[in-house]
């Protein structure tokens, strides 16, 4: 066991501190709607202007070659310092993961650094209106014809989908599978004839979902560099695998997240309630408590990541445990604004956006159904 | 930056854990609640030879001279194995509070196995196995006395309890007014209510893990309506819900470990968050695990109330989680 960071991680963090305390624009309008995805958007390119946006990625791609702890440290610092929601995560969390695994040295080189300069924007087509957690059952068509494929068919809940400008879809490419089999993870430009995005509103009042529809749409072959495909035409499921991992597991949410989140609570407390209040105060100690054994948590996962080993169902747990502290840290918050809650506010707002958690990235039902199954070895059926 | 054990800790983790497994067995336990003594010798005297009991002395008094790095995971084993003797109170708490006030024959004695050192005053109802105890360190504020040998018949049973194999016993005045007085000595006191904090949080971790490994092991073969019961989305998910639990208020019990073993200045508030997790966890595991078992779980005949009564009064020893979270509160400022 050694808990302390080296002198250039300790280095590392001050200079990412001390960048990021210097840059970090505030009162960003939510970059789940129009205007505040654009403003949302320069922030990004002003991040990979200084090697910020990517750091773990190697640095011919915009990164710093930095090490998962280092990611780490920025993630906290980026946190601590009030850094505004990554309008890119899931081009840059989700599906470049599953680059750096399956993608070719065309895709990597032609699609990445892009990514990282927020000059493509990726979304994420995978859920369709009759296949949510039932990831299996998507029906859109990918049908192949000469130097390309035919889209047909509909994704729904992609987020920020409006404001992107690519999407990364599962396609059933063989008309005769069923279920996990016969699909493909195609990269397809949205401004594709044939392809219709709309959207739409979300319970927390963005514009942050969309629906895309494909009719009839072309995707040529080299419509994306490298080529369309992901991992090689019927893999799709196993790619898709890959990312669900990194999803819950660690890269969508970071301890420092939810370190920072506790803290402000605590400040909310003070300021609201200077003379305090024992259940309130109660609650707050747990919060902050699970909050701490998340980071901790983390350092254990990592540890075991940078030994080499591959990140299993573990992340599942992780998921519940994150997407159910958030909304505890934002109801107790809720709670100490009392009759003040319902008016709008950044507590309200992250509140509304906090009960989304147990739904995305797998339902917590889900995660529950795989902890139980590949974690603890109960029978399926 | 490194969280895990190494390679080293992880072989005295399996060497304990083999001997457990091969010399504790729930007979062991069940013995425990109703022989003369509650103590198992022979099995004591294994642990001694292994270095067990001499974790935390230093290699001068015939100890091992190791950390809380290397302790946490064997109270974690004896904690799965529902271990009946007192490892927690004499080769944690006592011994190098004894090795601490110069007591260097009493803490060779001990970590050799040759003599039982417990702490009076420290916590609870009464001394886990306080009957048995050869010497007694009696804490009193910020003084320590020394009561050595203890003399027969000292102490009053504390009567039946919810675990009857931690025989409680309570000791008054005159005990501990005659024998060797340490005075100002309550920064050696507090650090050893601090390891206590710690280990009952570690052992309550195995308990708690042994009782969900029963319970998985039960409900994927037990069959009702033609499947298995753990095939049934409602165990499944409460199942999950307590690995969950468990699996992040370990790695707090670690760090508090981690804590003692660099003199952290912040080990007793690691302490406080490792106890007030865990805690809660092993608590929400044992009562998912009865469950889980249907009537058959509520059964002495069955192993499971055997951990989980364990768990029950080491939830509320060394402090509850109710307790400790107040100690969080006035150190985030939480003015309460």
């Amino acid at each position: 066991m050694d808990l302390t960071w080296s002198a250039g991680e300790s280095a590392f963090r001050d200079e990412a501190r001390e960048w990021l305390t210097a840059n970090v624009p505030h009162g960003l309008p939510s970059g789940d709607t129009r205007e505040g995805f654009a403003a949302h958007l320069e922030w990004e390119r002003l991040l990979f202007a200084n090697r910020w946006s990517v750091v773990s990625w190697p640095a011919e791609y915009g990164g710093r070659d930095a090490s998962l702890w280092e990611w780490l440290i920025f993630e906290e610092e980026y946190y601590r310092a009030g850094g505004p929601q990554r309008v890119t995560q899931n081009g840059i969390f989700l599906l470049a993961p599953s680059i750096f695994t399956f993608g070719t040295p065309e895709q990597q080189a032609g699609i990445l650094p892009r990514m990282a300069a927020a000059e493509d924007l990726w979304c994420q087509g995978w859920s369709e209106p009759n296949a949510g957690s039932d990831l299996a059952g998507v029906r859109c068509r990918g049908r192949r014809v000469d130097g390309g494929w035919v889209l047909d068919g509909q994704k729904t809940w992609t987020t920020r989908g409006a404001f992107c400008t690519h999407i990364f879809a599962i396609v059933r490419t063989d008309p005769e599978s069923e279920r996990h089999r016969g699909l493909t993870y195609l990269l397809v430009p949205l401004d594709t004839p044939g392809v219709t995005v709309r959207g739409f509103g979300r319970l927390d009042g963005d514009e942050g979902f969309a629906e895309v529809f494909f009719e009839d749409a072309f995707v040529a072959d080299d419509a994306v560099p490298g080529g369309v495909v992901l991992g090689g035409e019927g893999k799709g499921w196993s790619v898709a695998m890959a990312t669900a991992g990194s999803e819950r597991g660690l890269t969508l949410r970071s301890p420092g997240r939810f370190l920072a989140t506790a803290n402000r609570l605590i400040d909310l407390y003070r300021q609201t309630l200077p003379t305090g209040d024992p259940l309130l105060a109660d609650r707050i100690v747990r919060a902050w408590m699970r909050a701490e054994a998340y980071q901790l948590y983390t350092l254990q996962t990592v540890t075991k990541l940078a030994d080499g080993h591959e990140a299993g169902a573990e992340s599942s747990i992780n998921k519940i445990w994150w997407s159910e502290l958030d909304v505890e840290l934002h109801e107790i918050a809720l709670d100490i604004l009392g009759p003040d809650a319902e008016r709008e506010g950044p507590w309200s707002k992250g509140w509304q956006f906090a009960l989304s958690g147990p739904i995305y990235a797998g339902t917590n039902e889900i995660q529950r159904n795989i902890a139980a199954e590949r974690l603890l070895g109960l029978p399926r059926k | 930056m490194r969280f895990a054990p190494t390679d080293d800790q992880l072989a005295l983790r399996d060497a304990v854990r083999a001997l457990l497994a091969a010399e504790c067995s729930p007979a062991v336990i069940r013995a425990a609640w109703d022989s003369p003594t509650g103590l198992n010798p022979a099995l004591w005297t294994r642990l001694a030879e292994m270095g067990v009991l001499g974790v935390l002395v230093p290699e001068h008094l015939g100890g091992l001279g190791m950390t809380f790095d290397e302790m946490v995971l064997v109270v974690e084993e004896a904690g799965y194995a529902g271990l009946p003797d007192p490892l927690i109170d004499h080769a944690v708490v006592a011994l190098p509070l004894a090795a601490a006030l110069g007591l260097d024959e009493v803490a060779a004695a001990g970590a050799a196995g040759e003599r039982l050192v417990l702490v009076a005053g420290l916590d609870g109802a009464g001394v886990v196995h306080g009957g048995s105890a050869d010497v007694l360190l009696v804490v009193d504020g910020e003084s320590v006395t020394v009561v050595d040998p203890v003399p027969s018949g000292a102490g009053t049973p504390v009567g039946d309890v919810l675990d009857r194999s931690r025989r409680l016993m309570a000791f008054s005045a005159p005990v501990g007014s005659e024998g060797r007085r340490f005075d100002a000595v309550g920064e050696p006191i507090r650090s050893a209510r601090t390891r206590g904090v710690v280990a009952s949080s570690a052992f309550l971790g195995g308990a708690a893990r042994r009782c969900l490994d029963l319970t998985v092991a039960y409900v994927s073969q037990r069959e009702q309506f033609g499947v298995p019961v753990g095939s049934f989305q409602a165990l499944k998910h409460q199942l999950a819900t307590a690995l969950m639990e468990l699996e992040f208020a370990r790695p707090v019990v670690v760090r508090a470990a981690h804590s003692l073993t660099i003199g952290s200045p912040d080990a007793e508030r690691d302490a406080s968050m490792a106890k007030a997790m865990m805690s809660d966890a092993a608590h929400f595991v044992a009562r998912a695990c009865l469950q889980a078992h249907g009537a058959i779980g509520y059964t002495v005949e069955y192993d499971l109330h055997l951990w989980l009564k364990r768990i029950e009064a080491l939830v509320r020893s060394w402090g509850s989680a109710a307790e400790h979270r107040r100690s969080l509160m006035a150190a985030l400022s939480l003015n309460c």
